[in-house]
């Protein structure tokens, strides 16, 4: 398949399309309307829908009904709009509908700027809303990968009747760059158990997140927990030159290809130095940190925010070993030569 | 018997289990005419309806087809997805004033001016009633509530929404009514409503709107019958009737 050049924004609607998306919800706000503009141009095309809703609230409720019946249905929106999502995120998780909100996030608080941050980290993976709830959040590094992660993302949705996330920023969002449209598998799970579609030879079904026995919300939550533990299977990372290494560097997203650019110059000039990149956020992929820092490897974290994803580095390194953090607010884009100066830095101190 | 006529049977789409409703409270009467006309039309196997947050919450407790909660206010929104997603079911909404005119306005609003092919039903019972009887946006002039204990003062609170007014200027809107059930002819007018508005979606006009008047002795503070009663005195501000329907427009 002949590549074509596209956006990070434009990929992800590609994605979406290769995974057989029939509906698409959503509000404009920049940096993520080529999105919308595509949806608005293939969907009708291929008999599914495009809507451009009255708001973002609107958007995500409009999503919730239609995966509620059982169609493939994504919404996306950058971070002042994913805010505005964040009570029916909860609603989603509680009713367990498959559905992909895709994050092309900015800067932030507030309406802060509309360049490249990962702000959002704690957002996504926190779970926005109220309740103890996740998403499942993918965070793709390239624009092929991007197309892909967007197209699992629908399979992972369903299997696990799940809301999944790709959180992705302005960075990747409007960048270009060769993209091979592959026909890619995307596998489908039934959804004829649960997705409301007209009670024909059977008893009415429900979809509620309303329970108010005794002891029925434990349970339920209970449930739901025990789901998100056997989501952790679908933990994934790119590890690249763990071997023998005195220092790993970690990032995810757009930055991690500065940070691995960085990386690939300190180990031209002889230094031993690992590179990890979490693809999914959540469930985060605790096993290489574990390993390398049971090895008593350190870890530097780089991020576009003001230290978040830092956290759950520390977490699954559990004190085995010594982490930092550099945490990097919006607008503060670095090149690979000031990280490369930072890793030297690191390892010096050592 | 012999010579005699049934004139009603259980509605086969709801369920066997009885109202948990206050005594007096007007959303049994309005299921039931909805499970009516839902029969009436053969809409069970093709049902979705969106249970709002409020008294009416428990909607998937007493009708046999398929139903969709959706977050306070946002029932018109999930509605228009679903519908959007499979146009061959029958979707509807079953809310609150507080619901649909107050968190919900813009959601309500703007699927009815999209033309959504789906039917609304709201109680107006002038209260949120779930919460414990607070100010709606249908208050009237002077009602005490919870958060009103002197009355509602409009120049405070400004001034009773009238939604079926509202609605009935959208061009996406088929149909618009406002009914009551205090009354047996308006039992019957009620049941006629729903019907239409269930028409209007499975004609593929437009937008159907029922807005029911309805009772709440308990946040109200009256018995029952009394409370039957004050719905006429709603009618004053809230005049019943049919406001709109594309019955009257020349195709
Ligand atoms: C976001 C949100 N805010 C507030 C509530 C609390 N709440 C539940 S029901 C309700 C009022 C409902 O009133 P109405 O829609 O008029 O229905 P009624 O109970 O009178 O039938 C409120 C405010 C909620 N569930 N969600």
């Amino acid at each position: 398949m002949k590549p074509i050049l596209v956006k990070g924004s434009e990929a992800i609607a590609l994605g979406a399309l290769a995974a057989d998306c029939r509906c698409y919800f959503g509000y404009p706000i920049t940096p993520q309307n080529e999105i919308p503009e595509l949806m608005a141009r293939e969907l009708p095309k291929r008999g599914g829908v495009f809507l451009q809703a009255e708001s973002e609230l609107a958007a995500v409720n409009m999503l919730l009904g239609a995966a509620s019946t059982g169609v493939r249905a994504m919404t996306s929106s950058s971070s002042p709009g994913i805010s505005l999502m964040a009570e029916t995120f909860s609603y989603l998780a509680a009713l367990e509908l498959p559905a992909v909100i895709v994050n092309v996030s900015r800067g932030g608080p507030g309406l802060g700027g509309i360049e490249a941050s990962q702000g959002d980290y704690f957002q996504a993976t926190r779970g926005a809303g109220h309740g103890d709830y996740h998403f499942l959040v993918l965070s793709p590094a390239s624009i092929q990968e991007a197309y892909e992660l967007t197209a699992r993302a629908f399979e992972l949705a369903e299997r696990y009747r799940q809301p999944a996330m790709i959180l992705t920023d302005a960075l990747l969002g409007q960048m270009k760059e060769p993209l091979r449209p592959r026909k890619l598998r995307i596998r489908r799970y039934p959804v004829e158990d649960w997705a409301l579609t007209g009670a024909k030879g059977r008893p009415g079904r429900t979809l509620r997140s309303l329970f108010l026995g005794p002891g029925e919300l434990r349970a339920r939550n209970l449930l739901l927990q025990k789901k998100y533990r056997a989501m952790r299977r679908e933990a994934r990372a790119e590890v690249l030159y763990a071997e023998g290494a005195e220092l790993a560097v970690t990032a995810f997203g757009s930055l991690s290809r500065i940070v691995r650019e960085a990386v690939e110059m300190a180990r031209e000039k002889g230094y031993s130095v690992a590179f990890v990149r979490p693809i999914t956020l959540f469930p985060f992929p605790e096993r290489p940190y574990q390993e390398l820092s049971a090895r008593g490897v350190p870890f530097l974290v780089v991020e576009l925010n003001c230290g978040q994803m830092v956290e759950d580095v520390k977490l699954a390194v559990c004190g085995r070993a010594e982490v930092e953090s550099w945490a990097l607010p919006p607008s503060d884009l670095p090149a690979p030569e000031d990280i490369y100066r930072r890793i030297r830095r690191c390892l010096a101190r050592r | 018997m012999p010579g005699s006529k049934v004139k009603f049977t259980f509605p086969r789409v709801l369920t066997a289990r009885p109202f948990h409703y206050c005594p007096g409270c007007h959303h049994g009467i309005v299921h039931r005419l909805l499970a009516e006309v839902l029969e009436a039309l053969d809409l069970r196997e093709r049902a979705y309806g969106v249970a709002s947050i409020g008294c009416a919450c428990f909607l998937y407790y007493y009708y046999d087809i398929d139903i969709c909660e959706a977050p306070h206010g946002r029932a018109c929104a999930a509605a228009t997805g679903a519908k959007r997603a499979r146009p061959e079911l029958a979707v509807f909404t079953y809310q609150g004033d507080g619901d649909f005119a107050a968190i919900g306005l813009n959601e309500s609003l703007q699927a009815a001016a999209r033309g959504e092919r789906i039917t609304a039903i709201m109680i107006n019972n002038t209260v949120y009633g779930m919460t414990g009887g607070q100010l709606s946006p249908t208050t009237l002039p002077g009602q005490k509530t919870t958060t009103t204990p002197q009355g509602r003062d409009p120049r405070v609170y400004g001034y009773p929404l009238k939604v079926a007014e509202i609605l009935a200027q959208f061009p996406g809107v088929a149909y618009c009514a406002r009914v009551a059930v205090n009354t047996p002819k308006r039992v019957l007018e009620a049941r006629q409503a729903l019907y239409q508005a269930f028409l209007a979606q499975l004609e593929d006009r437009g937008f159907g709107y029922v807005e029911v008047l309805s009772a709440c002795p308990v946040n109200w503070k009256l018995d029952p019958v009394s409370a039957a009663r004050k719905i006429d005195e709603l009618a004053e501000t809230f005049p019943l009737g049919v406001f709109r329907t594309w019955k009257d427009e020349k195709s």
